[in-house]
């Protein structure tokens, strides 16, 4: 029986509303105390004798026959009309195949009314031409040898001045994204201001951070007549197949679209960009497959970023603490392309109780790359001001920051008003204390000749409930094998690995019996984009359904086969039994090795999520920093963190990603900035010698903890998504620890050693003239 | 271990060659190549592209990132900022051949163990950078660990589980003695 169930969907902070096609019938939810085999137990990852050996084929690895190697021209300037292109020098270099532009290629439309390749260029990186040639090296060459005329045209990179109303426009509509700001309003603010005892507030910024996946974007594209096939670097494989069906004009089924392996996305690569549209004209033009994936410089300018933000924030509250009224005012400059800035209200509407709030939002267009999103988009952007503000307040009321954050704990969703799905964040905050020594630590600032340490924390929470459209199959092999299929992709994150644990689970056979093919769109059925936090709560439980839809198939032949009741057949360690027995009748593969040509199929769908609940993850997170007043060096000593996920399928990879996520969190809390010379709109360090990810010597101690307790109103699995939450409180919580370390509140991230030495002289200074 | 010249110490009667393809030849993996490339041809990109071998993964391609690192000699080198012409006598080590088909290096299987990467884009260069260092140090100290991979970058920031994956991997090496050398194909 099929079925069409409407369903609400969180994802990064805006909500949307699916209709899930629901076929056959979903799986019990496993119970708290069900005996699971395999998941919720560590396991290595699946592929990762692929990975270690450099057998997986990565998007960069694909080489075809024939294949040409593309370079794109970029723009130097940060805004300018193309008055000329002469591409007769780079066309007529041996070995150069193609070469397209504005003049030649065709209007391809892009986003904010632009073109693929405009006569106007709107960043210092935008795209100009592009060369194909048949080594990369001759390709370089050629893009050298382009002769290009700029009228240059007067630019903005600031978000504050591109607003200010003689500001040079990016687009004739206006730098404003929308023409007005977005607003979300609850209860009265005003008056939530009026009944407050304190009111703290102040103005915080948060730079813009690269992502920098060590994987660049870009794809390979193959022409076999009227049908493409494009490698993708992609955390959405169907939906690069979708976008090139469209700017192509093509049927679906004349795309294909493939990810088999992704080296780090983080966000940056939800959709696809101009690369694989470049890719795919060259290719046609050339009729020969084409290479084109950006190098690092590039990866830094027209890929995406973290956006920065300019955050006013104020905070009402009681003398007990409680909150009355919160107000941020927000601005975040976008970039050229796009259209709306992240959810960067997110934390201050749906973190902690508070009757009134007001959140408003300003995107900015400048002449900069597009933003794009990355890993906790918004929040992690409003964490920092709210989670240091808070500390302010605390201080203010001479509360313990832990006390306060559990004064204003929300029982209800604060936005909705609807009850959680399931909610432990008061355990994550008594763990995590417990875990640092929140207690005995918190009065002692101990002091070592220059050196100073302390401990902060922050709090977070996160969608990661997922929901439909995901699909999954499950196939069983001659040899009782199974393969798990479906057009999703692993990013990176364990994915394949947890999918298989889901698998093997619900069949009644061993891990090592599951393969999981995926990254195809010709090979499985159609899974959501990898972002959310949400792959294993919206794909998962499809996979559940398929490996059940298998495994009852099975049961049924299986009940004809032996003469027994279906009821009275199970499937246990890759035996198919008769209940009461304790041997197997016979092994699964003796089933389907005999019933032989025929192939047993399941299949699974993602359901609906429940309606009127909130689905989502919470964390508490907790940093010791020694801080050296001599040289403004800041370290990491130990961080934890311990976070509400529901179900825990695979408690390493797990573990994996909160730790990845807090070193990614202690580069945006220190190191990291992209910086972009006001003078010249150009960016100065596109680069990783100059841009600052953390290394090997950056990372402290990481301890974390699960609560473990599956989300009985999530989806069939209990579980919910880990990715991002874990980043989210990390600069925040370094922040209130330095704070508390040097007395000095910082208002900007990243806290770098310059800012913490003009800080500790300014200090020092007003010390001085207050003597 | 080969005894051919380091990088930039050209024979003596070696004269200049090149703009255009010349004819070299490469030791990789315990196999001798010949090839025609330009001598402006990293080594990274000979590897990739002339050889097909893609385990190496091409990053930064300017020395800031470590995804590359191979084996020159033994030594961990960027193949990035490293002419394939300059490596003509030299032992390369590449991420193919550390292991014999399913049968994994002991710095392999412990990173699988510790599940020490997430994409696996930097694993080759941090495994190649972690082989150079246990063929100098069996029991190596972790501040040499985490020096060793200092300048190999992980963006999805797996490091502890790196240093664990090293220090059972040093286990290993060391408990086999020299026979692990024959893994390495050199």
């Amino acid at each position: 029986m099929t079925r069409l169930v409407r369903s609400k969907i969180e994802v990064e902070g805006r909500m949307y509303d699916h209709f899930a096609i629901v076929e056959g019938r979903e799986p019990q939810r496993w119970q708290r105390d069900a005996e699971l085999r395999i998941v919720g137990k560590g396991e290595p990852r699946i592929d990762g004798p692929d990975r270690v050996t450099g057998r997986a084929i990565y998007t960069y690895d694909v080489q075809l026959p024939g294949m040409l190697y593309a370079r794109v021209l970029r723009s130097p300037h940060p805004h300018a009309r193309i008055k000329r292109i002469d591409v007769s020098r780079a066309a007529a270099l041996p070995g150069v195949r193609v070469v397209i532009s504005h003049l030649n290629a065709p209007m391809i439309p892009w986003t904010n009314d632009t073109l693929l390749f405009d006569p106007v260029v709107r960043f210092a990186g935008d795209e100009v031409a592009a060369v194909a040639a048949d080594d990369e090296y001759i390709a370089e060459d050629a893009i050298r040898l382009i002769d290009v005329d700029y009228d240059v045209q007067p630019f903005v990179v600031d978000g504050e001045e591109a607003l200010h109303p003689e500001a040079p426009r990016v687009h004739p509509t206006g730098n404003l994204v929308g023409g007005q700001p977005k607003v979300y309003e609850r209860g009265d603010v005003q008056r939530g201001f009026a009944e407050a005892d304190v009111v703290v507030e102040d103005t915080f910024q948060t730079q813009a951070a690269l992502h920098n996946c060590l994987e660049p974007h870009g794809a390979v594209a193959l022409w076999e007549g009227d049908h493409l096939t494009i490698w993708e670097s992609t955390q959405h494989v169907y939906g690069v197949r979708e976008q090139l069906a469209q700017i192509f004009d093509l049927p679906l089924d004349k795309v294909r679209a493939i990810c088999w392996y992704m080296g780090g996305g983080f966000g940056s690569k939800q959709y696809t960009g101009k690369w694989s549209v470049i890719a795919a004209l060259l290719a046609r033009q050339a009729q020969r497959p084409v290479h084109l994936m950006l190098n690092r410089r590039e990866e830094n300018l027209a890929s995406g970023y973290r956006a920065s933000t300019t955050q006013r924030l104020k905070l009402g509250a009681k003398h007990d603490g409680t909150l009355t009224a919160i107000d941020l005012v927000a601005t975040s400059p976008i970039g050229a392309y796009g259209n709306h800035a992240k959810a960067i209200g997110m934390h201050a509407q749906v973190m902690y109780a508070c009757p009134n709030v007001r959140t408003e939002i300003r995107g900015v267009f400048t002449n900069v790359g597009e933003a794009r999103s990355f890993r906790g988009p918004g929040a992690t952007e409003g964490a920092f001001p709210f989670e240091s503000l808070m500390d302010v307040l605390a201080e203010r009321l001479g509360m313990d920051p832990v006390e306060i954050r559990l004064k204003n704990y929300a029982t209800t969703e604060p936005s909705s008003g609807q009850p959680y799905s399931a909610k432990h964040l008061d355990e994550c905050l008594r763990k995590g204390a417990e875990m640092i020594g929140w207690t005995g630590k918190r009065k002692a600032i101990r002091i070592d000749g220059t050196k100073r340490r302390a401990i902060g924390m922050a709090c977070q929470t996160w969608g990661g409930g997922g929901g439909p459209p995901a699909f999954a199959w499950v196939k069983l092999n001659q040899d009782g094998t199974a393969e798990v299929l479906l057009g999703g992709q692993d990013i990176g994150t364990g994915t394949k690995t947890v999918f298989a644990q889901i698998a093997a689970e619900e069949l009644g056979i061993g891990l090592d019996q599951v393969v999981v093919n995926l990254g195809d769109s010709a090979c499985g059925p159609y899974a959501p984009v990898s972002w959310g936090s949400m792959t294993v709560s919206s794909v998962g439980p499809a996979v559940r359904q398929a490996a059940a839809d298998a495994r009852d198939q099975l049961r049924e032949l299986a009940a004809e086969f032996l003469n027994a009741p279906f009821d009275q057949v199970e499937i246990r360690d890759g035996g198919i039994c008769v209940r009461g027995e304790s041997q197997p009748r016979m092994r699964i593969g003796d089933l389907t090795g005999w019933i032989g040509p025929f192939t047993i199929l399941g299949k699974g769908g993602r359901g609906p999520n429940e309606p009127c609940v909130a689905v989502r993850t919470f964390g508490a997170q907790f940093a010791e920093v020694e801080v050296d007043t001599a040289t403004g060096e800041v370290t990491v000593l130990r961080m934890v963190t311990v976070h509400d996920i529901g179900r825990v399928v695979n408690p390493q990879g797990a573990a994996n990603q909160a730790e990845g996520a807090i070193v990614q969190g202690i580069g945006y809390g220190l190191t990291e900035q992209r910086i972009i010379d006001l003078q010249t709109g150009i960016v100065l360090n596109p680069n990783l010698e100059d841009y600052l990810v953390p290394t090997a010597l950056d990372v402290p101690a990481i301890e974390h903890a699960f609560v473990g307790d599956p989300d009985q109103h999530a989806n069939n699995l209990g579980a919910k998504g880990i990715g991002e939450p874990a980043l989210i409180p990390t600069a925040p919580a370094i922040a209130n620890a330095i704070a508390r370390a040097l007395g000095i509140r910082f208002l900007s991230i990243p806290i770098t050693r310059s800012k913490i030495l003009d800080a500790i002289r300014a200090a020092d200074s007003s010390r001085r003239a207050a003597l | 271990m080969g005894a051919g010249a380091n990088p930039g110490q050209h024979p003596p009667e070696e004269v200049a060659r090149g703009p255009g393809k010349v004819p070299i030849q490469l030791h990789v993996n315990g196999a001798l190549y010949y090839l025609e490339i330009e001598p402006r041809r990293t080594l990274l990109d000979a590897l990739r592209l002339d050889l097909h071998l893609t385990g190496t993964k091409r990053v930064c391609n300017m020395g800031q990132c470590g995804a590359c690192t191979v084996l020159l000699d033994g030594k961990a080198i960027y193949s990035c900022l490293t002419l394939a012409i300059e490596c003509e006598g030299c032992q390369i080590l590449t991420i193919e051949g550390l292991s014999d088909g399913d049968n994994l290096d002991p710095i392999q299987r412990a990173f699988i163990e510790h599940d020490a990467f997430q994409c696996g884009f930097c694993t080759p260069g941090q495994i190649m950078a972690v082989r150079a260092l246990l063929e100098r140090s069996t029991n190596p100290p972790p501040e040499e660990i985490r020096r060793a991979v200092s300048g190999n970058l992980c963006r999805c920031g797996s490091y502890l589980r790196i240093f664990k994956a090293v220090e059972t991997a040093a286990r290993v090496y060391a408990e086999q003695g020299s026979g692990w050398r024959q893994g390495g194909n050199l």
